[in-house]
């Protein structure tokens, strides 16, 4: 149990001409080697920018500090440009959201399989081929080698993505990010990517981080989540924790819009959560979850809310005890 | 009958890329025109000291003005009759040809190399990088190319190689312009930001990524501005600020001409007629090219 990936207080922020937009603010968490850590939340809470500064590929605009970016032993906060592009690919991996547009359509699938390998390793392009086949093959595709010489157009959306998966694995990164890896494809594809890459996490004993809105897929593969919100970590835990016992408002509202299979009555109101995330620019001061949770009270919008650890590796950001959350859960929230 | 219908789909075959790019090579019209005319007049031009029947450049007063063989006085020793000095025209045509496709395309080089340059550190780098190659383009968008290229001429005299320079210098903006918004668009595409997640450098993403992913309109703006360069090429000629005597361009072969066209006008017709056919044809390849490649953008 090392741990791989360790963040602490990571902020990124984008100046705007409206003033200073605080996209990601004091996320910490870490990822321990053959583990999944979890990013869920909604559109633009900062789950993406987060893994994107953890590569630093922000965009250009966006400024990124933090008090602690450890990986493997390595400090990624100050190194160089040049050492960063050689862990990228390499050390860290990266399967992005889209497999329509990932691939460039320039290219055969086995070309661009190999370009990650000849960039980082010394070999041949043989070598890299044969690597290619193997990766392939594990990730489920028949007729590997036939496959190498395709363009990407005639390949099919979970095709495509387990291509990507396969690209990523090139060089046996240690860590890889999963940047909503199956939002693009249906259902039953969804499930077959999932276990793939749970299986082939385990077979490599490598670390990942998952980023998705889906709670049935963080349950699934994960095995520590972080439930962030407006660019803040609003809740951490295992998964077990998360879904039996969620503590933040926020989550409790996000696992009540889930429709639970023989309890959730046919024509019955799926839970949900009202208002909308606001736009995180300029100073914020008190917990900017007020708006819309039920449980709001003076002293939220006073001060800052701290996140506070009840137990190694379980915290939660919110003013109420963890006693007092329980019971909100048990009450039904109120909506 | 089912294991006879999977029998039939199995045999269903998709065309290769290359077998696709064949056929609709092949069915399009204004493409296969122009590019039978081009080839043509490459051929002429690449083999115009076999083709020739005489030599270009020799004079013989006693034969000048010689009309071409629809004439009633025509010979075939001249088919296309002679010029005012006397040198054998369609000699001279075939070689007029050369300095066309000469000056057409080392000018669309020199001027795709700094336009493309331009137009995508632009497109990729934004911010300041893009204010300065805008300001740039601006700023050439700004200057009539012929009046420029006039005085440059008169400045430092006209030759082959001050052509070839000078429009090569001014043209580069139709490149710069479009390479710059296409750039723009790829620039944060999913398969760029995957090849810097895979640690590639800026410069092999600008050159493996985002170049092969503009080729189509490129071959179509290089084509296009062969027929531009060879344009400006006659204009200049036709204003005794191009290619000099006894150099025989087509412009220069319709200035020459133009005193006599009255009493004999195919001495400007046929090289205009010529030039037409030249550009017509490579404007109907540059259109085929780009309806072939992307067949989705035909209007």
């Amino acid at each position: 149990m090392s741990t791989l990936l360790e963040i602490q207080g990571l902020h990124v922020e984008i100046p705007l001409s409206a003033g200073i937009l605080k996209a990601v603010r004091n996320v910490s968490f870490s990822v321990v080697r053959g583990k999944t850590h979890a990013l869920v939340g909604e559109s633009g809470c900062g789950k993406s920018l987060t893994a994107l500064a953890i590569m630093n590929l922000l965009p250009q605009s966006a400024i990124r500090c933090c008090e602690r970016l450890s990986f493997d032993g390595q400090d990624l906060a100050s190194t160089n440009e040049r050492h960063m592009a050689d862990i990228r690919g390499n050390k860290i991996a990266m399967i992005f959201q889209e497999p329509m547009t990932s691939l460039n359509p320039c290219y055969t699938i086995g070309n661009q399989m190999q370009e990650a390998l000849l960039r980082h390793r010394r070999v041949t392009r043989k070598e890299a081929l044969d690597r290619a086949v193997f990766l392939l093959e594990k990730v489920g595709i028949t007729a590997a080698e036939s496959r190498l010489k395709q363009y990407p157009h005639q390949l099919s959306g979970g095709l495509r993505q387990r291509v990507m998966i396969a690209m990523g694995l090139m060089c046996g990164p240690p860590l890889i990010i999963a940047d909503e890896p199956t939002t693009a494809l249906d259902v039953t594809i969804q499930a077959q990517i999932l276990s793939l890459l749970k299986g082939l996490q385990q077979e490599f004993d490598m670390g990942m981080i998952l980023i998705t809105h889906d709670l049935g897929i963080v349950a699934r593969v994960a095995d520590r989540v972080s439930v962030m919100y407006c660019g803040q970590v609003v809740e951490t835990g295992d998964v077990t924790q998360i879904f039996e016992n969620p503590l933040h408002p926020y989550t409790q509202g996000l696992m009540d819009c889930i429709p639970i299979p023989g309890k959730t009555q046919r024509g019955e109101h799926l839970g949900s959560i009202p208002g909308i995330v606001p736009t995180p620019i300029g100073d914020m001061t008190g917990c900017t979850f007020r708006n819309r949770c039920p449980f709001v009270s003076k002293a939220c919008a006073e001060s800052d809310v701290a996140l506070q650890e009840i137990s190694a590796g379980r915290a939660y950001q919110c003013l109420l005890s963890p006693e007092v959350c329980a019971q909100n859960l048990r009450g039904g929230v109120a909506v | 009958m089912i294991e006879q219908a999977i029998g039939e789909i199995k045999e269903i075959e998709f065309p290769s890329p290359g077998q696709i790019l064949r056929q609709r090579t092949l069915s399009h019209k204004g493409f296969m025109i122009g590019a039978i005319v081009l080839i043509l007049i490459l051929a002429v031009a690449l083999l115009a000291p076999v083709l020739s029947p005489h030599d270009p450049y020799h004079q013989e007063l006693s034969k000048r003005m010689i009309n071409p063989i629809w004439h009633s006085d025509g010979t075939w020793e001249h088919p296309l009759g002679t010029d005012n000095l006397g040198r054998d025209y369609l000699s001279r045509l075939m070689y007029g040809a050369r300095i066309s496709l000469l000056i057409g395309v080392s000018s669309m080089v020199i001027s795709g190399i700094i336009g493309i340059f331009l137009g995508v550190i632009a497109g990729y780098f934004g911010g300041r990088v893009d204010m300065f190659v805008s300001f740039l383009i601006t700023t050439r968008l700004s200057m009539p190319v012929v009046l420029v290229a006039l005085a440059v001429v008169a400045l430092i005299g006209g030759s082959l190689n001050v052509i070839i320079w000078v429009l090569g210098l001014l043209i580069w903006d139709r490149f710069a312009v479009v390479m710059r918004s296409s750039t723009q668009q790829l620039r944060s595409i999913d398969y760029v930001n995957a090849a810097k997640a895979i640690g590639c450098s800026t410069t092999r993403i600008l050159l493996t990524e985002v170049i092969p992913n503009i080729l189509n309109s490129l071959i179509v703006i290089a084509t296009l501005e062969i027929a531009h360069a060879i344009l400006l090429e006659a204009a200049l000629s036709f204003l005794g600020m191009g290619v000099q005597p006894p150099l025989p361009s087509w412009g220069l072969m319709i200035c020459e001409g133009k005193e006599f066209m009255l009493f004999s006008p195919w001495i400007i017709t046929i090289p205009g007629v010529v030039l037409s056919l030249l550009i017509l044809s490579i404007n109907l390849m540059g259109d085929g090219i780009r309806d072939i490649t992307a067949p989705e953008s035909r209007s």
